[in-house]
């Protein structure tokens, strides 16, 4: 039995490490490429939610809905970028940090003024409710499944598109030099709104697919936000590979401590001194293994450049 | 949007308009309108204000203003009000948190407070004061009835999961303290958590019976809908903090067949309560949730106590209101002697309405006349 | 501190206008100060509580501000955890005047500690542990530069956040009330306007310490250490204590502000913690103008006016608060006190 539960943790670990993922190689992308620190990010998270949310309601499609967030969120990505971002790029992250605090308020009470304050309805469509038996007698939801999996094909594409394609050779020149692509005759400001939209885009799909499993709130992109920062300075900021190893121990290490370190307490305490020491110490865990990491190695795991 | 207009104006011009008369009441209205969870600050804000519309009285200035759910914030608008505004009276904070940063201080100081929503367990018992009145509930009355209720329906083997901060460990307490059997384990989640994949894992692994939980707002949407796909087939109990009518619209299917308990319910038979929620869909277009409910008679609560005195005379008015002489929305209300509510709890279940979207119905009484607790440990 | 009516203190800080006496930026810190100290004892004798408890807050703010603005404008370190010991500082205020109350010890092992509702204990035991606090943290963070300080700060700042949270012994996330304003001999403590003048004589004091630093061989060497770091080590300087000192001592203010405003508040809770704060520190330090003596006073007092005047008028007000924002990041590069008082550094 404690086996089964095991794997089944693992799963929701690795799941909750997949959608991780999506938000941080967002993240780390723009980070590396344009050298921008992004509070902001969460707002597409939310973004992307609220769209699927508002289409899905009014199409009945979730998979419609779905493109509509992603859309939504690429589109409100690449005009962030067009209007306030690209003016910020040349100034200090303390700047970076101020403007995209205050992208945060607008975005949060703009989407309260036009959705109102309730939570909005998001539901997986009935084709992926249920579970699946897996060996062991494990019941496990196909919609977490399907996660993975699509946290699994975005990784894969996210790789071919960066080793393989022409904007991803860019981007990786861009990563290492930003003066270069300039020389190349790269039209740079359109690659920076490019990778901006890629980036938030990728931050809706996220919040949209999650957003079916939790409530589709305001202020939801935040808490994500800041796992997603945890995640990149664990894995080294800019680098994609990264990006993934940080998801997966974030969301393996959080979602275990979570169901273990309780039951550990309770092995020398008693239970409801236990359990609250270990919850404490649980939401505790990820900060302390990003401090550990950044002690011994202050680039991160796999730091791409400075 | 209109309403908001208009209590925008009423707003700029009550300074002025409160100097005619000093026969005037000013109420201040501190309550969480933005930020995630603000609909039931909105909710207080809504049903408050239905009421003193309907009171036709144009002595009482209402003035509202936003805390955005940080007890700092709270604490310097209690300051305005009281210090800037001279009000006779304060209320609205929805959060237990919020309430015993403010509330304190506040009666200290000679103005009185009444809360529709918190109650947390010190304001009931060691800290109560005689210019504090809940018109609400302590905050285990819900937990505790369901407690009750489910002994009473034979389940034996229930597991019980709350987050792990004060109002969730009295939540949990308080459950165990009317449901007065073993139950089989105690699942603490963080504050604000949105996956409970592995909390899921634990109640499957768990040979339970039934599932209590207190998860409010948005916690309470997140743990539902995962709880749908599980596989996980014991019956869920809650209380209706998880379960009004905006949240178990935005759980959608996954809330249905969910029991919970509730101080008031919109199909609970009486005639205020008619009056009240069909005047409520009226005005704002939607049904009301149990804040709404509790907004309205805290202000039918002050209206009637208006009738005897002004608040400057305190021990006449502080008495008024002990009286609870109004019609409650809940049928029956009154007072215990710490100024906290001695009332039904009802329990309602979560069905498809006849628009196929989830609405609660009531089942029945899960407790009568519950009291808290904390009321032995009350001096004024 | 301990006693408010002091001007000796207040000239120190002033002297970095003392050399223009008639120039635009003397004139403009000279009135942001007066104003300040004025405007409250006037509103006190005319009767209106409310706005000297509006300026305590506003000071406090400041002053937590200027021991924010010394790590990032003067030290170049851009920490995103300040909350942190504000948070700490508030606590030491509530839980010290918490067993103080109820006549319980602090600690009994390895020795007794009573608690405590003297404000002289109460800030020297919130100087010690914030700076205790900052030394390890500071100790870890400096090993790292750039965006991974911003984060590695949040993290620390966040860790403290859920253990104050869900530690139930001091009200968890219900936070901690403070039932009688910790004292100080010879002077009510609950008179509203002496409690001002306390802060506001902190707030002088802070700014002062900041002017002195900054004009010693040490704030040589930190300047330095920001602009060219180097330089500084082939000068035989290391750069790394003397960031730690400054982060340090920064850290020291911030948490002397917080108990200030635990005790102000009457009341601590992990809100004060939370990253939110943290950020909204840096909106002040920078809408004040970054590196400025005067800039967190200035940024303090726009953005709590903000607050309390944007908050009455609509429920959205957040939404405006962050156009502004954006608005000054945007247009207005040297903050308020740049745009009043003209360009101080260059960059």
């Amino acid at each position: 039995m404690s086996v089964t539960l095991l794997i089944e943790q693992l799963l929701n670990g690795v799941q909750l490490g997949t959608m991780l993922f999506l938000m941080a190689s967002g993240l780390t992308l723009i980070f590396g490429v344009m050298g921008l620190i992004n509070l902001a990010h969460g707002s597409f998270y939310m973004v992307g939610a609220y769209a699927t949310a508002a289409i899905t309601a009014s199409t009945g499609s979730f998979l419609i809905g779905l493109g509509a967030g992603i859309v939504a969120a690429a589109l409100a990505g690449a005009l962030v970028e067009l209007i306030v971002i690209r003016r910020l790029y040349h100034r200090p992250h303390l700047d970076q940090v101020l403007a995209t605090f205050a992208l945060i308020l607008i975005f949060s009470e703009g989407t309260r003024l036009i959705f109102g304050s309730s939570p909005l309805r998001l539901s997986p469509p009935s084709w992926l409710t249920g579970f699946v038996t897996l060996p062991g007698d494990t019941r496990y939801p196909i919609y977490r499944l399907v996660l993975i999996g699509v946290g699994v094909a975005i990784s894969i594409g996210l790789y071919l598109l960066i080793s393989r394609t022409r904007l991803g050779m860019r981007i990786r020149a861009g990563e290492s030099d930003r003066e270069m692509i300039g020389a190349l005759g790269v039209n740079i400001s359109k690659l920076y709104t490019l990778v901006f939209a890629l980036g938030a885009g990728l931050a809706g799909l996220a919040g949209a697919l999650v957003g079916a499993l939790q409530s589709v709130q305001v202020g939801m992109g935040e808490p994500v936000l800041i796992l997603a920062f945890v995640v990149i300075v664990i894995g080294g900021i800019g680098s994609i590979k990264g990006a993934l190893f940080g998801a997966l121990l974030v969301g393996i290490v959080d979602t275990l401590g979570r169901v273990y370190l309780p039951i550990f307490f309770r092995a020398f305490m008693p239970p409801s001194e236990a359990t609250g020491v270990g919850a404490a110490l649980a939401a505790m865990l990820i900060y302390i293994l990003m401090a550990v990491i950044l002690a011994f190695k202050p680039k991160g795991l796999f730091a791409a450049h400075d | 949007m209109k309403n908001m207009t208009r209590l925008g104006l009423g707003l700029l011009l009550s300074s002025s308009v409160a100097m005619a008369h000093a026969e005037d009441v000013k109420i201040g209205m501190i309550t969480t309108l933005s930020g995630g969870g603000s609909h039931l600050g909105v909710d207080v804000r809504d049903g408050f204000m239905l009421a003193m519309e309907q009171s036709g009285k144009d002595d009482i200035d209402v003035l509202i203003q936003d805390d955005a759910n940080r007890p700092d914030l709270a604490r310097s608008l209690a300051n305005e009000f009281m210090q800037r505004d001279d009000v006779d009276i304060l209320t609205g904070i929805i959060w237990s948190n919020l309430a015993m940063a403010v509330v304190p201080a506040v009666v200290r100081q000679g103005t009185f407070y009444l809360s529709p929503n918190a109650g947390p367990s010190d304001l009931a018992g060691r800290m109560c004061h005689e210019n504090y009145f809940n018109v609400a509930y302590q905050n285990d009355n819900l937990h505790g009835a369901m407690g009750a209720y489910m002994r009473e329906e034979g389940y034996e083997k229930p597991i019980i999961l709350a987050p792990n901060y004060p109002a969730g460990t009295d939540a949990l307490a308080g459950f165990k303290h009317l449901y007065e059997g073993d139950v089989i384990d105690e699942l603490y989640t963080q504050m604000g958590q949105t996956d409970y994949a592995a909390e899921i894992a634990q109640i499957r692994a768990s040979d339970a019976d039934s599932l209590f939980f207190f998860l409010p707002g948005g916690m309470g949407i997140s743990f539902m809908k995962q709880w749908e796909s599980s596989g996980v087939d014991i019956p869920i109990f809650g209380a209706a903090f998880s379960f009004d009518e905006i949240l178990i619209k935005a759980v959608g299917s996954a809330a249905i067949g969910a029991r919970n308990t509730s101080l008031w319910a919109y199909d609970l038979d009486n005639e205020t309560n008619h009056r009240f929620v069909e005047s409520f869909r009226e005005a704002y277009g939607r049904t009301p949730t149990l804040y709404a409910a509790q907004g309205f008679d805290t202000a039918n609560l002050i209206l009637s106590a208006l009738e005897v005195a002004h608040p400057d005379d305190q021990d006449a008015f502080r008495e008024a209101l002990r009286a609870a002489d109004f019609d409650s929305v809940r049928g029956e209300f009154r007072f215990g002697p710490n100024h906290h509510p001695i009332q039904d709890i009802y329990v309602r279940e979560v069905v498809e309405g006849d628009d196929g979207q989830p609405t609660n119905r009531l089942l029945g009484i899960a407790i009568e006349d519950i009291q808290d607790i904390y009321y032995e440990q009350c001096q004024m | 501190m301990t006693n408010p009516t002091s001007s000796g203190v207040a000239e120190a800080s002033l002297a970095p206008s003392a050399d223009s006496h008639f120039s635009r930026k003397g004139l403009v810190q000279l009135t942001l100060l007066g104003l300040l100290l004025l405007l409250p004892v006037t509103a006190y004798f005319l009767g209106h509580i409310y706005y000297v408890n509006l300026a305590s807050r506003i000071t406090i703010i400041a002053m937590a501000a200027v021991g924010l603005n010394l790590a990032i404008g003067y030290g170049g370190m851009v920490s995103f955890g300040h909350a942190a010991y504000f948070g700490l500082g508030g606590y030491v205020a509530g839980i010290s005047a918490y067993h103080a109350f109820d006549f319980t010890p602090f600690m009994t092992w390895p020795f007794s500690v009573p608690g405590s509702d003297n404000l002289l204990v109460v800030w020297l035991a919130a100087a010690v542990l914030c700076g205790l606090l900052a030394l390890a943290i500071g100790a870890i963070s400096l090993r790292t530069t750039g965006v991974y300080f911003i984060m590695i700060t949040l993290a620390f700042a966040q860790m403290i956040y859920y253990f104050a949270n869900s530690w139930p012994t001091y009200g968890g996330e219900d936070g901690l009330p403070i039932y009688l304003r910790n004292g100080l001999p010879l002077v009510d403590t609950t008179n509203t306007l002496s409690y001002f003048l306390i802060c506001f004589a902190g707030l002088v004091l802070a700014m002062a310490i900041t002017s002195r630093l900054m004009k010693s061989r040490f704030g040589a060497a930190l300047t330095m250490a920001r602009l060219n770091d180097v330089r500084l080590a082939t000068a035989g300087i290391s750069p790394y204590p003397i960031r730690l000192i400054a982060f340090v001592i920064s850290a020291v203010i911030t948490g002397l502000a917080g108990a200030l405003y635990a005790d102000l508040n009457g009341f601590v809770s992990p809100t004060m913690l939370s990253w939110h704060f943290s950020g909204e520190l840096m909106v002040i330090v920078i809408l004040g103008g970054v590196g400025r003596l005067y800039g967190p006073l200035a940024g303090a007092i726009l953005f709590v006016m903000m607050e309390t005047l944007l908050g009455g008028i609509t429920q959205y007000w957040q939404l405006f608060l962050g156009l502004v924002l954006l608005g000054v990041v945007l247009f207005a590069k040297h903050g308020v006190m740049g745009w009043l008082a003209g360009r101080e550094r260059n960059e």
